[in-house]
């Protein structure tokens, strides 16, 4: 291994057609965020499986924490009247 | 915070209940270590894989055959990235797990110890080690490890490609002339056994199996997917007219699948241990890759920090 360090961790996200977002779809390492991009399209679209790349060095990600799960989520568990099927309408009223 | 045994309790219940496991997610020590072994070891085999494939492009018989092992090659390279990637979520490095490779800390598969000779062990190479690898790798895309899955995923996508070229080589082969004929079935006699020993020891001599299984890292045994494989090739191989070189081999009714012959375990494990054709050379191989290209990493890092102060002064002035 070299004296010096790795390269840094980029994390990729790939926007596969117009219209859809970006989705995350793996990490590689690159000196610096133009090398980052190029090595991304040698990467992850060797078939057209994209047309824009976005690429974040992976520290600069924060991550919620598994173990918060729970309580993280909770508050959009118990608010069941956020969801349509929470209220009644007649019968007659097919679709709203 | 929640102590060991309830964390362990809430592991197990996702992995009984096929949920994947995560990046972050708690995890049993050695669940994280058996995948940081197997999956770097696989993104070795990826790498190393490229050497006997590689040394036959500027020898291509045509350009049709040329782009395509190319490709096929590049495709490799990615497999590779896509798991060290992988295996860089579960807390290692890529520094350490080329250094591991570079030691001969880390195996990778045996069967990249056998020299590609003629042209026809491309076709061999494309048909049966990928082949044997897609077995594997189908089986791994419901691996419980959410990132190993995925790239097992995207793996297999881009492999079914890698066996057709190689079976289309044989076939074309096998359809030429006697030479050719010939070159096809020595490609063949040479490379089968090797194959089979891909899958890994018999499931009664293999020490990680049962753990692995009972983790849902593996879904299948070795030697199911041994069977699976073989079912699978003997009939492609009938189709050009290729004989399988077992004396042994023949359909059994009722277990549905073929029966075949001894394998020379005694073979395999030398070939592990380091003694294979061509051991030394792969090594050496990627040995001599990391130190040429040394300068080369260190150049790219050093650009990009002066580029990055410079950004950084222009931003001050402005
Ligand atoms: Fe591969
Ligand atoms: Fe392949």
């Amino acid at each position: 291994m070299s004296e010096k360090k790795d390269w840094p961790l980029w994390e990729i996200f790939i926007r596969s057609r117009a219209g859809l977002n970006h989705k995350h779809v793996g990490s590689l390492h690159a000196a610096d965020e133009d090398m980052a991009i190029e090595n991304a399209r040698d990467v992850y679209t060797r078939r057209n499986e994209g047309i824009s790349i976005w690429v974040v060095e992976s520290k600069h990600i924060k991550a919620s924490n598994p173990e918060d799960e729970d309580s993280l989520f909770e508050p959009a568990d118990n608010k069941i009247y956020r969801h349509p099927t929470f209220y009644n309408l007649p019968d007659e009223i097919k679709h709203m | 915070m929640s102590s060991e045994a309830s964390m362990l309790e809430k592991f197990d219940e996702k992995i009984r209940k096929e949920i994947k496991i995560e990046p972050r997610d708690w995890m049993p020590d050695k669940y994280r270590k058996t995948l940081i072994r197997q999956i770097s070891q696989h993104a070795h085999s990826e790498i190393v894989g490229m050497l006997p494939e590689g040394v036959w492009i500027t020898r291509a018989p045509s350009m049709r055959r040329k782009v395509a092992l190319l490709a096929k090659v590049q495709d490799e390279a990615g497999h590779g990235l896509y798991l060290y990637s992988a295996a860089e979520t579960l807390g290692t490095t890529r520094g350490e797990m080329i250094d591991d490779l570079h030691t001969g800390k880390a195996k990778y598969s045996s069967i990249f110890n056998y020299p590609a000779i003629t042209w026809a062990d491309i076709g061999a190479i494309g048909w049966l080690v990928d082949g044997a690898a897609i077995m594997n790798q189908v089986m791994l895309c419901r691996t419980s490890y959410g990132p190993y899955a995925r790239a097992m995923v995207r793996i297999c996508k881009e492999e079914s490609f890698h066996q057709r070229q190689g079976y289309e080589i044989m076939l074309t082969l096998a359809k030429g002339s006697e030479e050719q004929k010939a070159m096809a079935q020595d490609a063949l006699n040479r490379w089968w056994w090797p194959s089979l020993m891909m899958f890994g020891p018999p499931d009664a001599e293999s020490k990680h199996t049962a753990q692995s299984m009972a983790w849902k890292i593996k879904r299948k045994t070795n030697d199911e997917l041994r069977q699976q494989f073989v079912n699978a090739t003997v009939p492609q191989a009938k189709l050009i007219d290729l004989t399988i070189p077992d004396p042994d081999l023949v359909w059994n009714e009722e277990r549905n699948s073929y029966d075949f012959g001894e394998i020379d375990w005694e073979e395999f494990w030398n070939v592990v241990k380091g003694n294979g054709p061509c051991n030394k050379e792969r090594l050496e191989a990627r040995q001599n890759a990391a130190k040429n290209g040394e300068w080369v990493r260190d150049a790219a890092i050093a650009f990009a920090e002066k580029q990055s102060q410079r950004k950084s002064n222009k931003e001050q002035v402005a």
